[in-house]
Formats: structure tokens, C-alpha cells, sequence
């Protein structure tokens, strides 16, 4: 058996390892030919402070369960879940007897089942996943924080006269995966984040909002206030006084906080689940040209302390790299173990669990390596341009590529930064988007679990007035 | 137990407390390839408990809900205010009383359904009605979902109030592949109704067949143009419009704070004087309607805009009693792990006089918008996105060709100034609508009659 203890564990986390597994076991006892258990535990605290007063405080815990139990039957294997927050013995027994009967009417499939014993496994050692000094600040002083975060930025301009205010929140998980073919582990995990959102008043009395925020495992990760709140008064002002412009193709280039949802697009054009059905752009064009030659895209679950990072997919299998794109062309969807069969692929290790039904799938740490162009030499190589600081809406469509979204954002000119520009669509297709990445900046940083650098895109149309 | 909750989590000052106690039992299934590859049902329960105190909100929540977990629950909550008790308690002992409400929907069991061969044939009657619409169509997947949720909401003020909340849906999607083109089609519908609805109103083949045809329409599709030019919208589901342009701008909250671009707008014009909008929880059946709302206050027709001017906002206990303003009944949240807040029910504008075949014709070059993926708002701002997965050229008055998915991007308290023409063909959409806000979804209705846009920005890639 796959049992594994964290670095960081406790008494608790071997019992709900434990509980776990005689679960698995009850569920086997009762006719189910393999079954998996999730078990899931976590608190949270949020504090919100608007105008310098506490507006919000909330502090909560909750756990939940969820069961999948396959049958073996003629022409394949049959499945289905449960889930509940219920884990008194009555009902586990009322989630197991209620997944038996669901799985009988559901149709057998030759694809379903756990994944091969052989495949499971979790990548050994601490990946400063789990720090419990999110908790460790008092409340009064977590509240404090997200006050300094918010006061600092409505000191920076007059302009800046209301805000919809300063947050601090903190939560740890524990999750708990296992199943009848040995798999049994769980690891803990810690969040904690700071962000404040300013209101500035521009000449007309149009009003704009933006906001900045810090958010890391551990709290001594935590950037300071006073530079979340800074950030966040620099980002609103320059959104003031914006207006639309002209219809127009002009190369745009997106910072990394906006780059990085192209990228996600990506990781949901190599999704397993749309590949095998035919429903993304990029359905059978593995070891093809899909992007620029300068471009890699890789997704790395094992990189440690990274908010993408786990030590098991939501199949028990371990997480790995995977290069999806390797100068251009198209090397790895993103499988899990079901998609993956239905492919004849190996699992990338990519599959996601929810409480209830079968696994999905996601990226993990998906990122575009560095460049090495500064963010001003992409700037200055742009006569006449876009820069995007804020996408609205989600008008993409996988099955074509069409990419249609709202912006806001500054005009380029002559390599500088000018006015604010609003009310506007950017719009092109993702097969020609990727293969128009013509400039890529050196400021890759992990922030949030996709990470890009500056990017520059040509091709796509701009409609304003 | 609950009044003694109550005091304990007034015990250090607060205004006003409240316990909402909630219990969903719910139903997934999935056809895929034709094959039942997903059945999952779930049950969730706990309790929620908060304490206002001035504009400070303390919340804290519990899924167990025996006597100590509630209590410290309440506690935690309590500290939000900093005092002796002062507010008491009013008196619950009177029980649930029958209000004398209309009954809106009705009000099945709150336990998971053993028997599910019926919700199986919906999915399966979908997926045979989609592959035999059209040999085109390659790919089907339906699904059914549906949950029962029931509240039971005990407040300090005395309210008392429980509701039995149905919600069910079922959803189509299909490929279509033709000449090397593939393009997807989507559908669906539901409300607060029980199974008969999918055999006698709307059936998995009404459905199937819309999805279908919807994809085959797009494997035809040319690039949307790109500009300012005049929008025709379609009746129903483009009603998201509304929920975008003024929907969100006109909840209590965003505007007690002053942080929605309609802030301060009341008694002024903000849209022409052929529109009129309301949101309306009282609707039988509909996705968005509630007897209650999750603060256990009726829910009403609210006029938020009257011939072009802005009426009022959408409140819930706490945006109306510190902005002085009527309580409307639009206090909700998506579970007991979520603080209350304004949102909207049903959302749609009154039917006007032109008809729906004259305002195509009205138009030079344009727009025909009738289906849509959804949108969002940057409330301060007022700028809101919406995206068309159905629309047609105008050329000459008359519907052209079909074009691909645009984005149509508007500014909330401007976009509707240009509505020069509202038909009389009012419709409410099929029941698909989720609306999210601050990270909480909610079930909401949309509804619009056909109406003209003199100006909005469509975002293809044409000319």
C-alpha cells in the first residue's frame, strides 16, 4: 500500500488516511468491484475592511466526502459517485448503497475504471505545500493588514476617494485520496492572500476600479501592504479618463497578468476530454506546427511551493512535467487516465477531482519560459499599439478557435504608454493568436498557478468607434 | 435551540442575528457518446449564522448541527460587535404560519430520488434525437441535473420562515462536422418544476433539435464584422443584456458603497423612454423566482427602470436599512458557507408596441443577435461584454448570413439611451441563467421582448 506521510503531518492525518480506506473497503464489502474515496477537510478566514472600517469578518470549517464505486460487468465497467458532508456511519452506509444503485444504470464502458496499480504513486518529500503560520498572525492584526493595504493606496492621489476595500484571507486543506487498488495518501495544503481594491474619480466623474494582491503559502511570503496598496492606486489611476478607438488591426501586447489567460486557453485547447470527442481546434494535431517556432509551453505539477503543485493527480497518479508545446509544435495534450484510453495515450497526470463525479481535468504550474526582451524593448518596438490591462467576458469558442473578448487597456505610441483606452473588443482565432506571438518578455513570475511573461501578439482586430 | 443560538450570537452587542439552516439533495446524469457515463447524486447540509452590527457583518458556519458545533458557530459570529447584549431576541414560539403566499412552485421531498429511469430517458430520448437530426451531427452529450433544496431562515427580528425550492435542467451539446468544418451547437432549458415538465412543455427533443440546429448553422458562418453599428436583439435569452447594462449596477450594495457606475442615478434617465425594467421573483416556475428569498423576506416586482428612468435598486435586510431605501426581497446566497447579498431574480423588460418584423426592416447594415453565451460587468465602470453564439447579418432590412461567436461590448448606463424600438413579443428565457458575483452563483431568469440598438460596438473580425 502507496501510504505515504507528509513532512509536515500530524496525528489526524494518518486517522483520515485510515477512515479513507475502511471506507473503500465497506464499499467492496457491499458489492463494488473497485471503489476510491475523496475525503475532504478545510477552514477559512476572511476579514474585509472598507474605508478604514472592518466591513466583513468570516471563520468557518467544513469537510465533505465523496465515493465512486465501479462494477464490473458485461462489455465493461460501470460507475458511478456520491458525495456528502455526512461521515456518521449511517451516512457512509446510505453514500455507499446509493452509489451501487447508481452504478447499476449506468452503461458499461470498456474505457472506465481505476487506473493500473502499477501507475499510482506521489512525488516524495516536502513541497512547501503546507505552512500553518497562515493562522499564526492574531485577528486583530490580520485585519490590520488588509486596512494598511487599503490605506495605502487611497493616500496616493486625490483622485482616489472610495474603494471597495481591503481583504485578508487565510484557509488550509487536507485532502485524502484512496481506492481499492492500494492507492492511499493525502496531503495538506495553506493559502493565505492580500489585496485591496481602489475607486478612483476621473475629470468626467467616470469612475474606475482596479486592484492589486499577494497571496503565498506561507505568510512570511506575504508581500507588505503598503506595496499591495501602491500597486493597486498605480493600476486604477492609469485607467482614468479612457476612451475608445477606432476599429483597427494593431499589434497588442499583453502584460503577464492578462498573457497568462491566453495560455490557459491553450491548456483548455490540449484538454483530453474535448481531444478525444473532436470538440477543440487542436483534435489530432499532435507533432504539428501550432504555435510560433519561439514558443514552449510546459505544465509542471512538481515545482515546489507553487500554487499549481501536487504531489498526486486526482487518479493517485503522480504529478510529472509535460512540455505541451516545444517550439511550436504541438508535443502533449493534457490527459487523464480516462481520456488517456480513450486516445491510447499515457496519463500526463492531469486529472482533477471534485467531490462528485468523475475525474476532470486541469493544468497544474502551466507556464511560457522567459524570454529575454525586456517588458520596455517589446514596448519599444511598437509604433502604434495595444496594451491590455483588463479582458472581459468569455467569448472563446474551443471548437473553432473564435476569440472575442471585451478590453480595456493603454495606447502604445511610438513605443510609450499613453492614454487609457476603453469599451473596446479585441477579437481573432486561437490557431492564428499562438502562431502571431511574436515578442516574449524576460518577466515570467509565478503568481497564480498559470504563469506567462509579456507578450506580444500581432494580427489580431481591435473594434472601438 | 434556536432562540438560545440567537442570544448567543447577540451576546456581544450586535444588531440584528440570523440562522439559516439549508439542506440540498441533488442529481447529475450524463450521456456521452451515447452511454451513461456519469450518475452522481450528492447531499449537503449545515447552517450559516450572522450577526450585524452597524455595517459590519460577522459570519461563521457549521455542517453539524447539534447543539455545541451551532453555539460556537454563534460565537464566532458574535465577535463581530464589541459589548454588552443589547438587542433581544423577538419571540419565534409562534412557529411557521401560513403566510397566504401563492404557491410558485412545488414542494417534493428533500431526498434522493431511488428511482431514476425516467431522468434516464430524458438524457437518452436527447441523444437519439440529436443523432437523428441531421447526419452531420457527430457528437452528443445531454445531461440532466437536478437538486431540491430546502431553507429554514430564524432571525432576531422575528422572522420565521422556511421554504421547499425545486430546480431542474437538462442541457444539450453537439458537434457538427461537414467538409472539414466542425462547429458546436448548445441548448437547454428547466426551472423550478418537477420531471412532467420535460414530457408535457418543453421535451428532450424540442432541445435536441435547437441544439442541432444551431451547430449546423455555424458550420456556415461568416466572420462577424467589427464597429459601432445598430443591433437588433432577439426576444428571451438576449435579455442578458439587461442582467449586464443595469442588472448588477443596480444592486443595493454596489450602490450604498458608491462604487457602481449607477450610483446616485435615482429619479435621472438612464436608458430611452421606451424601456422599462423590472426583476420579478414571483414568477411561477421560473429559474430565478423564490416564495422567499434567503433572509426569509417575500420576494416582489420590482420596478427598477420606468419608461427610461431609474426607479430603485435591489436591496436585502442590510443595503435597506442603512440606505433607508424599500426592502425588496433580494437578499441571496449560494449556500449556508455564504454571507447574504443583493442579487437579482428575474430580470426583464416590459413589452413594447413595434413589430418585431418592422424593426429588422428599420435596419440599413446590422446586427441580429438571438442567442448568447453569457456576459459580465466591471460594475464601476460600467462597461459590460456579452457573447453572441447566434447572429445574423442585416443587409437592406432583411436577415443574411449567419456569423461566427463575437463579443458585443456597451457601456450600462449609456447602452440602453439607444434603444429606439421595443417589440411586443415579450419572452422569458428557457431557464439556464446562473449568475455569479463576488465568487456566489445563483439561478436567475432573464427576459427581453425584440429590441433595436441604434449603437453598440460588435467585436468580430470582418469588415
Amino acid at each position: 500500500m502507496a501510504t505515504v506521510t507528509e513532512a509536515v503531518g500530524n496525528v489526524t492525518e494518518s486517522d483520515l488516511i485510515a477512515r479513507a480506506v475502511e471506507i473503500v473497503d465497506q464499499a467492496r464489502r457491499a458489492g463494488a468491484s473497485d471503489a476510491e474515496v475523496i475525503l475532504r477537510e478545510g477552514d477559512e478566514f476572511e476579514a474585509q475592511v472598507r474605508m478604514g472600517e472592518l466591513e466583513t469578518l468570516k471563520n468557518s470549517g467544513s469537510r465533505g466526502i465523496g465515493l465512486r464505486v465501479f462494477l464490473e460487468g458485461a462489455g465493461g465497467t460501470h460507475v458511478a459517485s456520491t458525495s456528502s458532508s455526512d461521515l456518521s456511519a449511517k451516512g457512509i452506509r446510505y453514500l455507499i448503497s446509493g452509489a451501487l444503485q447508481l452504478a447499476r444504470i449506468s452503461s458499461p464502458d470498456p474505457m472506465q475504471g481505476l487506473p493500473e496499480a502499477a501507475s499510482f504513486g506521489r512525488i516524495e518529500g516536502d513541497l512547501g505545500l503546507y505552512y500553518e503560520d497562515v493562522y499564526s498572525m492574531p485577528v486583530p492584526e490580520r485585519i490590520e493588514h488588509a486596512r494598511r493595504a487599503e490605506a495605502a493606496a487611497l493616500a496616493v492621489d486625490p483622485r482616489i476617494r472610495n474603494s471597495d476595500g481591503g481583504s485578508f484571507d487565510a484557509a488550509t486543506g487536507h485532502r485524502v485520496l484512496a481506492n481499492s487498488r492500494g492507492f492511499a495518501s493525502s496531503y495538506r495544503s495553506s493559502y493565505c492572500g492580500l489585496s485591496t481594491s481602489p475607486i478612483a474619480t476621473g475629470t468626467s466623474g467616470e469612475m474606475q476600479r482596479d486592484y492589486w494582491y499577494s497571496s503565498a503559502r506561507s505568510i512570511s511570503k506575504l508581500a507588505t501592504p503598503e506595496s499591495i496598496g501602491l500597486e493597486a492606486a498605480r493600476r486604477t489611476l492609469r485607467r482614468l479618463d479612457g476612451r475608445k478607438v477606432p476599429t483597427q488591426q494593431v499589434p497588442i501586447v499583453f502584460p503577464p497578468e492578462i498573457a497568462r489567460s491566453i495560455l490557459g486557453s491553450m491548456a483548455e485547447a490540449v484538454n483530453g476530454d474535448s481531444i478525444y470527442r473532436g470538440a477543440s481546434f487542436l483534435t489530432g494535431k499532435l507533432g504539428e506546427q501550432v504555435a510560433a517556432s519561439t514558443i514552449t509551453i510546459i505544465d509542471d505539477g512538481t515545482l515546489p511551493g507553487l500554487f499549481g503543485t501536487t504531489p498526486f493527480d486526482g487518479d493517485g497518479l503522480p504529478t510529472r512535467r509535460t512540455v505541451l508545446i516545444e517550439n511550436g509544435i504541438l508535443k502533449s495534450y493534457l490527459l487523464n487516465t480516462y481520456t488517456a484510453r480513450k486516445l491510447g495515450l499515457a496519463s500526463t497526470g492531469s486529472a482533477v477531482r471534485g467531490l462528485s463525479g468523475n475525474p476532470g481535468i486541469g493544468s497544474h504550474n502551466l507556464y511560457l519560459p522567459a524570454g529575454n526582451q525586456t517588458p520596455e524593448q517589446i514596448l519599444a518596438g511598437v509604433t502604434s499599439g495595444f496594451y491590455v490591462t483588463e479582458l472581459l467576458g468569455r467569448g472563446i469558442n474551443m471548437v473553432t478557435g473564435d476569440y472575442s473578448r471585451g478590453a480595456a487597456g493603454l495606447w502604445i505610441e511610438n513605443g510609450e504608454l499613453t492614454y487609457a483606452v476603453q469599451e473596446i473588443t479585441i477579437a481573432g482565432n486561437l490557431k492564428d493568436i499562438f502562431k502571431n506571438i511574436t515578442d516574449i518578455g524576460n518577466d515570467l513570475e509565478f503568481r497564480s498557478s498559470t504563469a506567462s511573461p509579456t507578450l506580444r501578439i500581432d494580427g489580431m482586430m481591435i473594434a472601438g468607434a | 435551540m434556536i432562540e438560545r443560538c440567537l442570544g448567543e450570537a447577540l451576546s456581544a452587542g450586535g444588531d440584528y442575528a440570523d440562522l439559516y439552516f439549508e439542506s440540498v439533495a441533488a442529481t447529475s446524469l450524463g450521456v456521452d457518446e451515447s452511454l451513461i457515463k456519469s450518475a452522481s447524486q450528492g447531499v449537503s447540509a449545515g447552517c450559516g449564522i450572522r450577526v450585524l452590527s452597524g455595517e459590519r457583518t460577522g459570519y461563521a458556519y457549521t455542517d453539524d448541527l447539534s447543539a455545541e458545533p451551532l453555539l460556537r458557530a454563534a460565537r464566532t459570529a458574535a465577535l463581530i460587535a464589541s459589548g454588552p447584549a443589547k438587542q433581544p431576541v423577538m419571540d419565534l414560539t409562534g412557529g411557521l404560519k401560513d403566510t397566504g403566499r401563492p404557491q410558485l412552485y412545488p414542494a417534493p421531498a428533500v431526498e434522493l430520488d431511488p428511482d431514476l429511469s425516467a431522468k434516464l430517458a430524458l438524457v437518452m430520448r436527447a441523444d437519439r434525437a440529436a443523432r437523428a437530426y441531421d447526419p452531420r451531427i457527430t457528437e452528443v452529450r445531454a445531461s440532466y441535473h437536478d437538486e431540491v433544496r430546502r431553507i429554514l431562515v430564524a432571525a432576531s427580528d422575528g422572522t420565521y420562515e422556511s421554504d421547499t425550492q425545486p430546480l431542474a435542467r437538462l442541457n444539450v451539446f453537439v458537434l457538427a462536422k461537414d467538409d472539414g468544418k466542425t462547429a458546436r451547437g448548445t441548448s437547454g432549458g428547466g426551472g423550478r418544476v418537477e420531471i412532467d415538465f420535460f414530457h408535457d412543455e418543453k421535451t428532450p427533443e424540442y432541445f435536441a433539435a435547437e441544439a442541432s440546429r444551431q451547430a449546423l448553422l455555424q458550420l456556415n458562418a461568416v466572420a462577424a464584422p467589427a464597429g459601432e453599428m445598430e443591433v437588433v436583439l432577439g426576444p428571451g435569452w438576449p435579455g442578458v443584456l439587461l442582467h449586464e447594462a443595469v442588472g448588477h449596477g443596480l444592486e443595493a450594495d454596489f450602490n450604498r458603497k458608491g462604487t457602481s457606475a449607477f450610483a446616485g442615478l435615482i429619479g435621472q434617465k438612464v436608458a430611452s423612454s421606451k424601456v422599462t425594467v423590472v426583476d420579478n421573483g414571483t414568477l411561477p416556475s421560473r429559474r430565478g423566482s423564490l416564495h422567499v428569498d434567503d433572509e426569509g423576506a417575500a420576494t416582489q416586482d420590482t420596478m427598477l427602470i420606468e419608461n427610461g428612468v431609474l426607479k430603485g435598486y435591489m436591496t436585502d435586510k442590510l443595503s435597506a436599512r442603512l440606505m433607508k431605501m424599500p426592502h425588496t426581497g433580494n437578499g441571496r446566497r449560494e449556500s449556508y458557507q455564504q454571507i447574504p447579498m443583493p442579487r437579482m431574480t428575474n430580470t426583464y423588460m416590459l413589452a413594447g408596441e413595434d413589430e418585431p418584423e418592422d424593426i429588422i426592416r428599420s435596419v440599413k447594415r446590422g446586427l441580429y443577435a438571438v442567442n448568447f453565451g453569457g456576459g459580465s460587468v466591471d460594475i464601476t465602470s460600467g462597461k459590460f461584454v456579452f457573447s453572441a453564439s447566434e447572429a445574423y447579418l442585416i443587409e437592406d432590412g432583411r436577415i443574411t448570413a449567419p456569423v461566427r461567436d463575437a463579443t458585443l461590448i456597451g457601456n450600462g448606463p449609456e447602452a440602453l439611451k439607444y434603444v429606439s424600438m421595443v417589440g411586443h413579443d415579450l419572452a422569458l428565457d428557457e431557464g439556464v441563467g446562473t449568475c455569479g458575483k463576488q465568487g456566489q452563483s445563483v439561478p436567475v431568469g432573464v427576459g427581453m421582448p425584440t429590441i433595436k440598438l441604434d449603437r453598440m460596438t460588435v467585436g468580430g473580425t470582418g469588415k
